[in-house]
């Protein structure tokens, strides 16, 4: 893990100075921003059971369906297409600590976008609420899953990039495997109409996948240690298997 | 550049004849073509070693397998004297490696990449400066240091690659066709450049063009289907492949007369070619002699005491290191056709 921290920054610096990464976190705010106004139209026009934070949380999966693929989709793919991961590979760095710098830029990045989505709430309770005391655990809950489920998604779209020379490619397919996590994950209840016979053990496995119960429970207080391991886990695995891929690919260490 | 290994330059140990490269028996598949099909050869310490022959031969792949980059299906590549399949990290330490087509990030600036590179190479803290220092000017860099790479010309970007792989000083450099898309200017410095490398380091450079392998290179090796087909000094080469010797003069007079001189000296002299007639009235002809004969002498005596010729220069013509390529390759060609027509017959048999 030498060589850990110089890639991370050069892919960073590269982050920094890439206009992609302004137009990208540009839309993310846009659409983060459209998404907390009507939600508070919402409010003012009929009541609601739940805190305006709790609502917000629930619709994260808007923006992780485009913003995982346009944050990971150029990582391994351009390298590949461009070739310069073949002067990269030729120096004394690892694939682990290659496919681990582009992780941990991309994550960076896609914690510090969620991080400034916490500013509604700011203006929000600072304007709206004068006479109401601000609830802060929703917000620490709801943000630590989003930071929790980011590790998820974004390898599965690192993942994505590392099958493909083609950046549109690595971009479907990181769509593709985030939308089936959250949908197919949240829906898999739906199954037990077909197997009725084995509708327990199918209801006891969604409880574990549903990403959308994940995030009512985080932003209502309930921290799940098995959730935690679900996300853990899985974005390990997937960037082991993205090192695999390399590895296959490019075939060397 | 010397101040980074300082005891690997001792001269004691480049007097050794100890090989820096030893490649046994390479073979690499894709699927069903052999991209390399058992390459051998031994490259000395400071030598600079050519790689020649069509697209498609298998040049890239061997240096890609010398590099760790790829695995050989099967055979032996040492550098340094350890199997780069067994310890790539020890490899990667000691090659600098320029890939065909020389990719880089085109966002960066030239220094901010080779500064990169440098710390990715572990080129330790208080040497780094004075690395990157010496491979920008090595490779004539330091007004475009501060550029970015994207908005460089081709040749600035060549040399930005040639730049990255001498940073580190390595043991071994290979440069997959270094002077590629260079005005002559450039390959000129390029070629001073690596020849600069000499007896330090060992490169390996593949190129198409021709008369750059020969100024440069002290060992060529020509490869065709994944097969070496010749190798040796480019004197060497010559020997091999081209079986006559050509002289060429400029000479005055009727070409009939010039006919009736040379047979007189011995009749395997034969005119190949003949030229227009300059406004003084001298043409240049080219006399081929079937094998390696010396008739200088014989032929300017000859000439010079026949009333009606007069030669203006006379001079050995070097067969150019084309023919050599062209005849080492036609001659694999010709051995591949023999295995398909005997691959054919066979399957005709059966």
């Amino acid at each position: 893990m030498r060589h850990f921290f110089t890639l991370l920054r050069n892919e960073i610096w590269r982050l920094l100075i890439s206009p992609s990464t302004y137009i990208a976190g540009f839309l993310f705010l846009l659409i983060m921003g459209f998404l907390f106004q009507w939600m508070l139209r919402l409010y003012t026009s009929d009541p609601q059971d739940e805190t305006p934070s709790v609502l917000f949380f629930r619709m994260f999966f808007i923006p992780v369906f485009f913003m995982v693929p346009l944050l990971t989709m150029r990582s391994i793919a351009d390298e590949r297409r461009s070739g310069t991961i073949e002067t990269l590979l030729t120096t004394p760095v690892t694939i682990a600590e290659i496919v681990l710098s582009k992780f941990a830029a991309s994550y960076l990045y896609y914690c510090s976008l969620w991080l400034i989505t916490a500013s509604f709430h700011v203006i929000f309770f600072a304007y709206a609420q004068r006479d109401t005391i601000i609830d802060p655990y929703p917000l620490i809950g709801g943000y630590s899953y989003i930071f929790l489920s980011g590790t998820l998604f974004l390898s599965l779209g690192i993942f994505a990039s590392s099958l493909t020379k083609s950046q549109l490619v690595a971009g479907i397919l990181g769509f593709t495997l985030v939308f089936g996590f959250i949908v197919i994950g949240s829906n898999i209840e739906d199954l037990s109409v077909l197997a009725t016979d084995q509708a327990h053990w199918l209801r006891q496995f969604s409880d574990h996948t549903d990403a959308l119960q994940h995030m009512s429970d985080f932003s209502t207080g309930i921290i799940d240690t098995r959730a935690i391991i679900l996300y853990l886990s899985t974005a390990l695995t997937f960037l082991f298997l993205s090192i695999l891929a390399i590895e296959y690919r490019d075939g060397t260490t | 550049m010397s101040y980074l290994r300082n005891t690997t330059n001792q001269p004691s140990q480049l007097d050794s004849p100890q090989h820096t490269i030893e490649v046994e028996q390479l073979h690499k598949r894709f699927g069903k073509i052999n991209a390399v099909d058992g390459i051998s050869f031994k490259v000395e310490k400071g030598q600079i070693v050519g790689f020649l022959g069509p697209n498609g031969a298998g040049k890239s792949t061997t240096m890609r397998i010398l590099t760790g980059y790829n695995r050989a299906s099967s055979g032996i590549a040492k550098i340094c004297g350890i199997p780069v399949a067994a310890d790539p990290h020890f490899i990667k330490r000691r090659i600098g490696y320029m890939p065909e087509n020389n990719p880089l990030p085109l966002e960066l600036r030239v220094r901010e990449y080779l500064k990169w590179r440098a710390k990715v190479k572990e080129i330790p803290f208080s040497q780094r400066r004075r690395a990157i220092e010496t491979a920008l000017e090595s490779c004539d860099l330091l007004r475009a240091q501060d550029r970015i790479i994207g908005k460089l010309s081709k040749g600035f970007r060549q040399r930005v690659g040639i730049a990255d792989a001498i940073l580190a000083n390595p043991d071994v450099i290979i440069m997959d066709e270094p002077t590629i898309g260079l005005d002559p200017h450039q390959v000129i410095l390029i070629r001073d450049l690596i020849a600069s490398l000499r007896g330090r380091m060992t490169v390996i450079i593949s190129s198409h063009i021709l008369p750059e392998i020969e100024m440069t290179c002290d060992q060529i090796i020509i490869i065709n289907h994944g097969k070496i087909v010749g190798q040796g000094s480019p004197a060497e080469l010559r020997d091999t492949f081209i079986d006559h010797t050509t002289y060429e003069v400029e000479i005055h007079g009727s070409i009939e007369k010039l006919k009736t001189a040379l047979s007189s000296i011995a009749p395997e002299l034969q005119i190949e070619k003949t030229s227009e007639r300059c406004p003084q009235g001298f043409a240049t002809v080219e006399i081929q002699i079937k094998g390696k004969r010396d008739y200088g002498e014989r032929l300017f005596q000859t000439l010079a005491n026949c009333p009606d010729l007069r030669p203006r220069s006379l001079r050995s013509k070097m067969a150019p290191l084309e023919d050599v390529f062209l005849a080492a390759t036609r001659r694999s060609w010709e051995e591949v056709d023999q295995e398909l027509v005997a691959n054919g017959e066979e399957q005709a048999v059966n």
